[in-house]
């Protein structure tokens, strides 16, 4: 695989090398509103993704967790503190990222196969090395025969597996995905869960989870980040100490320990979800 | 455009059927009744527009008959047959129609081919780049509320009755339609598309071939249909304030003798080329846009 990534020394997969670390550093985010003033999004974030880690962020609506996300990727610069991945600060498009936004961002006009090929095709890959590949990944996510089909003609859930398999073509050091299963239904949810985990396992990125749903944050990562209500910072981080390969989530769900974590973590997200809930009915009010 | 509309109420009325239908169909049952539902409505779309036509020109004809309407200024259907006949069978004062017809399609086709391209081009770079657009927008403004006939008579002044300045005024025309809807579609693209491509680490050449515009050709080739009807505008106008062959100088003479029956013929004619085209155009817009949603463009040809 590495050969088809030409912009990145290759690793073998499953071991996570320390470029792929990402470090938040006192991060602050203000954009202006359309009045013209000012608006924290995020203030003195601070967190640390080891290399290879699974790390979800959880924490009310509107509290900034997006606004993180597009800071670590390069696509928004940060108004002050920084992100470094690797010990290198973070100036623009960050190396070996793969982003699944939370809005769909399939392109419409592209085959699935043409959509999973992007990223190889855009780094340069030959067209039919990039093909095979991305038909290998749509074999992997579990949507071969689908090859031609446009986007419009897929369902909701076979649109994310396409937006998987497009993230994670390129063999990225660092995985950002904001609310990537935030749509589907609970049974497509856990399958996907599922395969997102095992080709987590083999190619060991580091991931930055956004999620809302505490089950989701505690099954599948190392570490679960509590963001308060807007403006956003870290309130609390949970190490979960569930052992790997942690296989089915869905069995996993009933086990002790998952739940004594789960309810630890719900305490600490209950009062910011109750307080930015309260600040949105109380503006409407 | 008809085929679109045949086919959403062929699917109604597809549905209707197997609603009514009291024992389990087969699945080569449904389809032969679906399609015989879909044959019938092409049937009936047909007729309707039979009974428009029979009903206008009918109308048109009774009408002046009965001296209703005055047929020397308002022409009758019958004698612009006879026109049409004429203008085929013994040709016109300038040579054979076929060779006026053919200069103004000619004219009309280079105006189209240039006007597009042009508007295209210019559309997608100033729609990209902010400050080559502010830079330009006032000027764009002012070229566009300048009257085309008066642009038209500068062009003959300046470039003589040959077949040039007619190609101009098309294009200029084509231009102002296409390159609006080029520029409104590059700012209508989807931010989080390219977002996606940023991040994946697409240079602006590689956002603009793989999202750019793909996504504005949805607005561009929309343009395109009225753009071919401007082409034609800008010939046959061109040609009317001085030529020396087309279609629009039979016009001008015809007019010039109290004609309007061979006015007319020549606005069938023209009238027969832009449907041409149009056809064209769609076919065109079928094979480019394809990923499309069949619901939107549905909507759309509506
Ligand atoms: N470009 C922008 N201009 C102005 N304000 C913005 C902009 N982007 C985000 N914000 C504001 O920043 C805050 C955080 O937004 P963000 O999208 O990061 O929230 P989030 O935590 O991802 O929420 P959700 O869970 O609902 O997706 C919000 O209040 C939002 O209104
Ligand atoms: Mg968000």
């Amino acid at each position: 695989m590495g050969e088809n990534t030409p912009k990145r020394t290759p690793v073998p997969p499953g071991v996570a090398d320390d470029a792929a670390r990402i470090d938040i550093i006192a991060l602050t985010k203000r954009f202006l509103t359309p009045k013209g003033a000012p608006f924290t999004a995020i203030r003195d974030v601070s967190l640390t993704v080891e290399a290879g880690q699974f790390c979800a962020i959880v924490g009310p609506t509107g509290c900034g967790k997006s606004t993180t996300l597009a800071q670590v990727s390069g696509l928004e610069k940060p108004s002050s503190g920084s992100v470094q991945v690797g010990g290198r600060i973070v100036d623009g498009i960050t190396n070996g990222v793969s982003y699944m936004f939370q809005a769909d961002s399939l392109f419409p006009w592209k085959t699935v196969l043409q959509n999973v090929m992007i990223g190889p095709v855009l780094l340069g890959t030959p067209k039919k090395a990039a093909m095979a590949l991305a038909i290998d990944w749509l074999r992997r996510v579990n949507l071969s025969g689908f090859e031609d089909r446009y986007p419009h003609q897929l369902s909701g859930g076979m649109r994310k597996r396409v937006a998987m398999a497009a993230a994670l073509i390129n063999n990225p050091r660092i995985l950002l995905m904001d609310e990537p299963f935030g749509a589907l239904d609970v049974q497509t949810k856990a399958i996907m869960q599922t395969e997102l985990l095992d080709l987590w396992e083999e190619l060991r990125p580091s991931v930055l989870f956004i999620t809302h749903d505490l089950d989701e944050a505690v099954a599948l990562s190392d570490r679960v980040v509590i963001m308060t209500s807007s403006p956003g910072t870290v309130k609390d981080v949970f190490d979960i100490d569930l052992p790997r390969p942690r296989g089915d989530v869905q069995t996993l769900r009933h086990e002790k320990r998952f739940i004594e974590l789960q309810t630890q973590i719900w305490e600490s997200l209950r009062d910011e979800v109750t307080r930015a809930y309260e600040r949105t009915t109380g503006v409407a009010a | 455009m008809s085929a679109v509309v045949q086919q959403s109420s062929g699917v109604t009325s597809a549905g209707a059927r197997v609603g009514r239908a009291v024992k389990p169909q087969s699945e080569s049952e449904l389809q032969a009744s679906a399609r015989q539902a879909r044959t019938r409505n092409r049937v009936w779309v047909w007729v309707g527009r039979i009974a428009v036509a029979v009903i206008f020109i009918g109308g048109w004809q009774l009408l002046t008959q009965t001296k209703l309407l005055d047929p020397f200024f308002y022409g009758q259907p019958t004698q612009i047959w006879d026109a049409l006949v004429t203008l085929f069978t013994k040709g016109t004062a300038f040579g054979s129609i076929w060779d006026q017809l053919w200069v103004t399609v000619q004219e009309a086709l280079f105006g189209f081919l240039f006007g597009s391209l042009a508007g295209v081009i210019i559309g997608i770079l100033l729609g990209s780049n902010r400050y080559l657009s502010n830079v330009f927008n006032p000027y764009i403004k002012i070229a566009n509320s300048i009257p085309r006939i008066v642009l038209g008579s500068i062009f003959i002044v300046a470039f003589g009755l040959g077949i040039f300045p007619k190609i101009l005024l098309a294009a200029v025309l084509v231009f102002f339609a296409v390159f609006f809807n080029a520029y409104q579609g590059v700012r209508e693209v989807d931010q989080n598309l390219i977002a996606n491509v940023r991040v994946l680490g697409a240079s602006p050449l590689q956002i603009a071939r793989h999202v750019t515009i793909p996504s504005a050709m949805t607005w561009i080739i929309a343009s395109l249909h009225t753009a071919f009807g401007f082409a034609i505008i800008g010939a046959l106008v061109a040609e009317v304030l001085g030529a020396q062959k087309g279609i629009g100088l039979i016009i001008s003479q015809s007019q010039g003798r109290f004609d309007p029956n061979t006015v007319f013929a020549c606005m069938v004619i023209m009238a027969i080329v832009t449907l041409g085209a149009e056809y064209l155009i769609t076919l065109l817009e079928r094979s480019v846009l394809k990923w499309r949603p069949p619901v939107r463009s549905e909507s759309q040809a509506i």
